[in-house]
């Protein structure tokens, strides 16, 4: 009994802990509605930032503690809510959750550039205080974490509920042009909110380092602790937040003290937060439906079927001159790129055209890679079920977060993503811990394609077929109720579209689709492993689809190809490779408001472009041409032969001037 | 004459490029009440959103008091004494009766004068004093935003729609409450598309068409002048 008393306290102060950085989230969520995945970067990078006066520039603890709680952080907090996340709660929940994904990632970059690896120890406060209370022994740290969330808890329910500020900052999420009329400043508000939040994350990164270590990722994973506790208050009430949290903190405790410490039920305890998030969202009532925000939203053009058959042929064309051309090892490398741009192709299907997020895309293609491993039926049949398992798999996440908004879908990806990268792939069943999987080439119809190149060849064929499948649906009628869905649910609704099931098949299908791409990675590569599909890389997979254009089949090959560069890159030059994470992931803060990408651009610079040249280029062709053989332009059909006794058959507006230019030649 | 306290002149705004308002002229003198009317997509929502400073005009100029407030943000006129009941419901649904009332001690009144006030005047309002704004009846609600009106004592009333879905008894109610707050020396700009209740308590009229005042005036002859443009020919 006393060991259970024990573990509970023990337990109450990791819940403690968690409780302090869930409400710093639940504060800025609830008070600027951005959702912000990079709370528990920021309190890995304060945490550092701690480590880095107390140890580095040897300050006394508490003028450290003071100078980050009170002044650093605050001033991130001002910082990131003025010129990042302003405005972003007014738009779709996904570019705010792309917008801090990219700040988690970026965040990670920078820490790394700043602090680059090596032993680094935090002591807890008071290191040598404790106190004997039956067979327990409570440390000062224990004692100070406690008491923390305790004032922590008080303050902001006074703060919240009793001061005119606080009730500003809750009616500025209500209606923040109404504040203005009230003499309110939101955007004032707003900052506080931020700063408090900022203070939070960094007071519960310094409480816990002594625990989970000074780790670039271990402290920024906090994150999902602290959104699975807010969960419980359906990430708006504070006091169920905290429940929560000492809930998840108990739990997490009981896991070490009663589970057994070695085989599959050793890998449960990380991966707790993630369980009992699953467990929160199936008990959750149902999400009200939102009410479309159009505004702003300019879709990227969508080729139509000839154009898309047309340019796929050609970037076959270009891959076979490409891979024939490039030596060996960097023939594998755009067989990696493929696989991106297929996974990212994924993502245009259920981000760019449907609204959703997903922070698991690249899990989807591990669950390929390990049922076609596991299958062992190195032919299309076995890349078909791979496929097949990954939509199941994809559907069986999407099914709990049915009955709620996109929000919980993203928050549920990511948890599942580390929920499969600390447990299911190192599981002895799967690809065992530290261990990889011997895999064959794919056969097609009894013949192997074991070359490298032709296998990289097929493997950008099967991006090309996914990508003409991808466009297909989306000028289809499914294509139109996507559309329809990511502008107004509650439209959608009240038309009789039943929305969830349709969710779940477009989550299935999405995942479907990375789970290919896994498979014939998996192929590619003779052998695969859990580190080939470490959680991290879905965010990096969203960001580079997101920076490059998550609407546009065009922007998730680019994304591919970058994706593959990047490590090459870090490769080349090691002492950078922070930086590039930072540059990407503050890349994507500024690009990830718009969805359409880089891509976009550079469809209006070649529509720009070609609108300047097209009349002169066709003037010349013109006058080229016999008479007899004159191509007719586009926007006139083949039997409009145009006579100068007849008038000329305008299809619309914008050919007019080019139409002109025709007859003026002839 | 003394300076007006509300001075609109040749004023216009635009969204994007579809002008609004186009050279609109407006004086409402101190302690009047003016209402102006006219019909849907005049412009008068528009004028609102530019006069309390939410929207940026093209051209043109607003006095308050005699003061230029151009580039003026809508905090700092709210805090200065311009007091706007925007269209619709203008309450905080998530706040309680009580919370909604504290904000607006932003406008310089100390709160306990402010739920003072409010309950006195609307009773209603301190028994449900903790309860939702957003649970409110819509008629209750209205009290709720009227009270900022009463209670804050501004120097210009902006009123938008203030019957806009409401029963005519609820509105008529309300309307007392306008009379009353002119009563205390109030200047007050209303805008109504509904002419005949906004009329009984004002001072005088306007009447807005396409983006200009067409006509301004003492309601009896605002009335048998223009009732084919305010009422849409339907009186």
């Amino acid at each position: 009994m006393g060991s259970l008393f024990a573990f509970t306290l023990l337990g109450l102060f990791t819940g403690a802990a968690y409780a302090i950085m869930a409400s710093g989230l639940v504060l800025t969520y609830t008070t600027t509605r951005v959702f912000n995945i990079a709370h528990g970067a920021f309190g890995m990078v304060l945490a550092y930032t701690f480590w880095d006066f107390t140890q580095r520039q040897g300050l006394p603890t508490l003028l450290s503690l003071l100078l980050v709680l009170g002044v650093v952080a605050p001033a991130i907090g001002w910082f990131v809510q003025r010129f990042v996340t302003r405005g972003l709660g007014e738009g779709p929940v996904s570019v705010a959750l792309v917008v801090t994904v990219g700040l988690l990632v970026g965040l990670i970059g920078l820490a790394q550039q700043i602090w680059p690896p090596e032993p680094r120890v935090l002591l807890p406060f008071y290191p040598e205080t404790g106190w004997q209370m039956g067979d327990t022994y409570i440390t000062a740290h224990h004692l100070i974490t406690i008491l923390c969330s305790i004032v922590v808890a008080g303050g902001l329910y006074v703060l919240l509920n009793r001061t005119r500020i606080g009730t500003a900052m809750r009616a500025s999420v209500d209606n923040p042009e109404l504040l203005k009329l009230f003499g309110g400043k939101p955007d004032t508000v707003a900052a506080l909110s931020w700063a408090v939040g900022m203070s939070l994350a960094a007071l519960g990164g310094i409480l816990l380092t002594p625990v989970v270590n000074l780790d670039y990722y271990a402290l920024t994973l906090l994150v999902i602790n602290a959104y699975a506790a807010a969960m419980l208050g359906r990430l708006k009430s504070l006091p169920l937040t905290f429940a929560g949290a000492m809930t998840l903190g108990i739990l997490e405790s009981w896991a070490v003290a009663y589970l057994p410490t070695d085989g599959f039920w050793s890998t449960v305890r990380p991966v707790i937060p993630a369980l009992f998030l699953f467990a929160i969202v199936v008990a959750m009532p149902q999400a009200q439906l939102r009410i479309g925000q159009v505004k702003g939203i300019v879709a990227a053009p969508v080729p139509g079927l000839g154009k898309s058959v047309g340019w796929g042929a050609a970037l076959l064309l270009f891959a076979l001159l490409v891979i024939n051309v490039a030596a060996p090892n960097q023939v594998l490398l755009i067989g990696t790129a493929a696989t991106y741009a297929m996974v990212m192709l994924s993502l245009v299907l259920l981000t760019g055209y449907g609204g959703h997020v997903s922070l698991a895309q690249f899990t989807f293609a591990g669950v390929g890679a390990l049922a076609y491993a596991k299958l062992d039926e190195p032919n299309l049949l076995g890349l078909a079920l791979s496929a097949l398992i990954a939509a199941g798999v994809g559907a069986l996440v999407a099914l709990p977060v049915l009955r709620l908004t996109g929000l919980y879908l993203a928050l549920s990806t990511m948890a599942f993503a580390v929920l499969m990268d600390k447990m299911i792939f190192q599981a002895e069943f799967a690809f065992k811990f530290n261990g990889t999987l011997q895999t064959e080439r794919l056969s097609v119809l009894g013949f192997q394609i074991a070359e490298d190149t032709s296998y990289v060849w097929f493997m950008v064929l099967a991006f090309v077929l996914l990508a003409l499948l991808v466009l297909v649906l989306r000028r289809g009628a499914l294509g139109r109720l996507l559309i329809a869905m990511r502008d107004s649910p509650s439209a959608c609704g009240t038309l009789g579209l039943d929305m969830r099931w349709f969710r779940v098949g477009l989550f299935a299908l999405s995942a479907g689709i990375a789970g290919l791409a896994g498979g014939l990675f998996a192929g590619l590569r003779g052998s695969v492993g859990a580190a080939d599909f470490l959680y991290f890389q879905s965010l990096l997979v969203l960001l580079l689809a997101v920076v490059f254009g998550v609407t546009s089949v065009t922007g998730a090959l680019l994304g591919g190809t970058a994706l593959m560069l990047l490590p090459e890159w870090q490769a080349s030059a090691p002492e950078l490779a922070g930086l590039l994470f930072a540059i990407l992931g503050f890349g994507a803060v500024l690009l990830g408001r718009d969805p359409n990408g880089l891509a976009n651009h550079m469809f209006k610079g070649s529509r720009w472009g070609w609108a300047r040249l097209a009349p002169s280029f066709d003037e010349k062709l013109g006058a080229l041409l016999p008479r007899g053989i004159r191509r007719p332009r586009a926007g006139l059909d083949e039997n409009d032969r145009y006579d100068e006794d007849k008038l000329v058959p305008i299809a619309d507006p914008a050919d007019v001037e080019t139409t002109m230019v025709i007859k003026g030649v002839r | 004459m003394s300076v007006p306290i509300l001075e609109v002149v040749d004023l216009h705004a635009a969204y994007g490029r579809i002008e609004v308002l186009r050279g609109v002229d407006l004086a409402v003198p101190k302690g009047a009440v003016m209402a102006l009317l006219g019909p849907n997509g005049a412009g008068k929502s528009t004028l609102v959103k530019v006069i309390s400073g939410q929207k940026e005009q093209t051209s043109g100029d607003i006095h308050l008091a005699g003061v230029n407030v151009r580039h003026r943000r809508s905090d700092e006129l709210a805090r200065v004494g311009l007091c706007t009941i925007p269209e619709g419901r203008s309450v905080f649904p998530n706040l309680t009766v009580q919370e909604n009332l504290t904000l607006m001690s932003y406008a310089g009144v100390p709160t306990p004068a402010i739920l003072d006030t409010a309950f006195g005047y609307f009773p209603r309002l301190h028994e449900r004093r903790h309860q939702l704004a957003g649970t409110l009846s819509g008629g209750e609600q209205q009290m709720l935003a009227m009270s900022r009106a009463l209670a804050s004592d501004p120097a210009l009333l902006l009123l938008d729609e203030l019957s806009m879905g409401l029963a005519p008894l609820i509105v008529d109610e309300l309307y007392d409450t306008v009379a009353r707050i002119a009563q205390s020396g109030v200047s007050i700009l209303c805008i109504e598309q509904f002419a005949r209740t906004a009329l009984r308590v004002s001072d005088y009229a306007a009447v807005m068409s396409g983006g200009r005042i067409v006509a301004s005036g003492e309601p009896g002859e605002i009335l048998d002048t223009m009732a084919d443009v305010i009422l849409g020919g339907a009186a």
